[in-house]
């Protein structure tokens, strides 16, 4: 236990576990949400995550990123932020189509709707991560070798982004950790202000609640959980483009052990509610750095999911408990 | 457990028998079609080298050179012999939990004489037993943990020296060329990087080791042990580990405002450790790898250059090392493993990179370690260190 340590950089470390807390927070979003309206756990969410991650890789080389400079540069990584949105989007609606919707449509048991979204998980990474053999099949590999070549290794954009630091307070504050935050919170509040307050948040809801009575109330149910998909998949694109900010490096197989984090965050914060996936991102986060500051960063995993036991062995629903059904407008 | 593994080796003893006659079948027929006869001092038929390593994974970019080394070796060898080896590559992915299978499969195809690995340490220490057991001759190119060799596996051989002397080599390093004051050391809990960062965590001695910590393989964010290094104000860092996490590590170390010099090991010698750009720049790379620049290996690096259209990466040259050692032996006309386990064992010829023999546990006799600096995006030679 290094107490000197941790209380010297108290301040330093949970900026930085709220950081990435953000980001868990903002994937938790897309399980909690499929939840709330399916009763299903997306596991290939986590891959709708890592797509993100290879379009904001993708556009920044494409455009050329690593010598642009100033209002050049914010262009591109404002572009960058539109593709990881729209690939993320494009994968959990494809995933909606592919996956889900034949065997809702055949009112298969929640188990099969499970392995189904396993199996999709495996062969979306394993299709990323043999992209270069897939090029080579279309006899693209040659003149896409910058972007299939690393194909099973790590694809970074290390030195794009300069970002400036401050020093405040004895602390370094890096520019990236605070954008990363702010923007998790601001979208978080803008899904949960949309769900609760537009006609089709409330169709959500009530699908959420009671599907049956929601669609002779006229919502329909599957472009609700189109939408559903839809907004979840929005939100990995963004949290894959903070993600990229501040690790700048991606894998086919990133999106392993952040889904696993981020299924914990929106369990720990009550799966199914919206506010409970934000809450639960930044505790887990938080608890995750301080661990590793207290106990060796060979800790952090055991704090995480000793964390998530504790929780729900006292509120076995969660933090804040309440499904998306429930939640007040 | 005890029941399924008897099941094995009843499959794997069925499976050599198989493969036993079908190898006797195919040599008696190649001599009648051939008619070259069959003769003590000539050249065995239908043998095979086995590769085992990372062909794919997360650091496959260090199995790439060791694989095309070991090939250069047998292509230059079957230029002029009359009957052809044949190099097979066994993909472990460097994981030790794939090893154990594979190491079975290689011991179960009798026509596999020798292998060229395995790569990685802890794939080694999983695969060892089993090739200790089916008497299968390994040297590996690149495993450097010390404890391979203290297994009391007769099989065991490696082409390079060891962590026990990367180390000691690395610690001298950081204390007297760099003159670090205090070094954060870091691993990554392999097998590999636990040892070596142990290694030179005790041979800094406790004053100049300002702390260490443990990241995971796979880990993204390091921000916590990168508050721990730049709150202890360490004037270097030593990581023991693999490019990937490296590659992060540096960047993210950087970000957090470190300055000192960061030292790392053979396992980051690979250029996808230059992903890093600047931030990798000046970073020290200690590897028992002898660099493509040396006068010894310009024979060899100009027909590796011809042949791949690259120049050698990190121990190309010891995998052509450790392949010649069994092609010597299949050009003398052994044809069985037992008595190439004796071949290599009693080895003691000049390869490329150092005088090839090997003590009882497998140690190479003539052992050098190098350093490297990343140097305007280049990783260049800084010469032996020891």
């Amino acid at each position: 236990m290094n107490f000197e340590f941790f209380f010297n950089n108290l301040p330093g470390l949970t900026l930085s576990g709220l950081a990435f807390g953000a980001i868990y927070a903002l994937i938790a979003l897309g399980y909690t949400m499929v939840y709330g309206v399916l009763q299903l756990i997306n596991f290939a969410h986590s891959e709708v995550f890592m797509y993100g991650t290879f379009a904001m890789l993708w556009t920044v080389m494409a455009l050329g990123g690593a010598d642009a400079n100033g209002v050049e540069l914010i262009a591109i990584l404002l572009a960058s932020l539109l593709a990881a949105m729209a690939m993320s989007a494009v994968i959990a609606l494809v995933l909606e189509r592919v996956a889900y919707r034949p065997l809702i449509k055949r009112n298969a048991p929640r188990l099969i709707a499970l392995i189904s979204a396993i199996g999709a998980s495996f062969v979306l990474a394993e299709l990323m991560g043999l992209r270069d053999r897939v090029a080579g099949w279309v006899g693209l590999d040659d003149d896409l070798s910058d972007y299939v070549g690393k194909a099973r290794i790590n694809n970074s954009i290390a030195g794009v982004v300069d970002a400036p630091r401050w020093e405040v307070a004895g602390i370094i504050v890096s520019s990236i950790d605070l954008l990363v935050i702010f923007s998790a919170v601001a979208m978080m509040v803008v899904v949960d202000q949309f769900v609760r307050r537009s006609k089709l948040g409330k169709g959500i809801r009530a699908t959420a609640q009671d599907p049956e009575t929601a669609s002779m109330m006229g919502v329909n149910p599957t472009r609700t959980i189109q939408m559903t998909f839809l907004i979840g998949g929005l939100m990995a694109g963004v949290a894959a483009f903070l993600y990229m900010l501040k690790i700048e490096t991606t894998k086919f197989d990133v999106g392993f052990l952040l889904g696993v984090k981020a299924f914990t965050a929106a369990v720990l914060g009550g799966i199914g509610n919206l506010r409970g996936a934000l809450l639960g991102g930044l505790v887990l986060g938080v608890a995750e750095i301080w661990g590793s500051a207290l106990l060796g960063t060979e800790w952090r995993h055991v704090v995480a999911f000793v964390l998530l036991v504790v929780i729900l062995l006292f509120r076995p629903t969660g933090l804040l408990g309440e499904s998306l059904g429930k939640a007040r407008a | 457990m005890i029941r399924s593994s008897k099941s094995w080796q009843a499959v794997a003893v069925a499976a050599v028998a198989g493969l036993v006659l079908t190898a006797c079948g195919t040599t008696e027929d190649g001599g009648d079609e051939g008619g070259s006869g069959g003769g003590g001092g000539e050249a065995a038929c239908d043998l095979k080298l086995a590769f085992f390593g990372p062909e794919t994974g997360p650091a496959a970019g260090l199995g790439k050179p060791i694989i095309q080394g070991a090939e250069l070796a047998v292509s230059q060898y079957n230029e002029d012999a009359d009957c052809e080896v044949e190099l097979v590559n066994y993909d472990s992915q460097g994981s030790p939990d794939e090893a154990p299978a594979l190491a079975t499969e290689i011991a179960g195809d009798e026509s596999i004489i020798g292998v060229v690995g395995p790569a990685f340490s802890g794939e080694s220490a999983a695969a060892g037993p089993i090739f200790a057991e089916a008497g299968v001759p390994t040297v590996s190119p690149s495993a450097t943990n010390p404890a391979l060799s203290e297994n009391g596996w007769d099989t065991f051989h490696r082409a390079l020296g060891n962590d026990a002397t990367q180390g000691p080599a690395a610690a001298a390093y950081i204390k007297d060329t760099l003159q670090a004051k205090s070094t954060y050391v870091i691993d990554d809990a392999s097998e590999y990087g636990a040892g070596l960062a142990g290694i030179v965590e005790e041979d800094l001695g406790a004053d100049a080791v300002a702390g260490s910590d443990t990241i995971q393989v796979g880990d993204t964010d390091f921000a916590a042990t990168v508050s721990k290094v730049v709150d202890s104000e360490a004037d270097a860092v030593f990581f023991g580990g693999y490019y990937a996490e490296a590659t992060i590590l540096i960047g993210q170390l950087r970000q957090g405002g470190f300055e000192g010099t960061f030292v790392v090991a053979d396992g980051v010698k690979d250029p996808a450790y230059l992903d890093a750009g600047d931030a990798a720049e000046g970073t020290i790379i200690t590897c028992p790898c002898i660099p493509d620049t040396d006068p010894a290996v310009a024979d060899f690096a100009s027909a590796y250059e011809e042949e791949f259209g690259e120049a050698p990466g990190t121990y190309a040259a010891e995998a052509y090392d450790a392949a010649t050692i069994f092609l010597d032996g299949i050009g003398d006309g052994i044809g069985d493993r037992e008595a190439m386990l004796e071949h290599v064992n009693g080895y003691d010829e000049a390869g490329i990179t150092k005088q090839l023999s090997f003590d009882e546990t497998g140690e190479p006799a003539d052992v050098k370690v190098y350093a490297y600096k990343v140097e305007g995006g280049e990783i260049v030679s800084e010469g032996e260190i020891g």
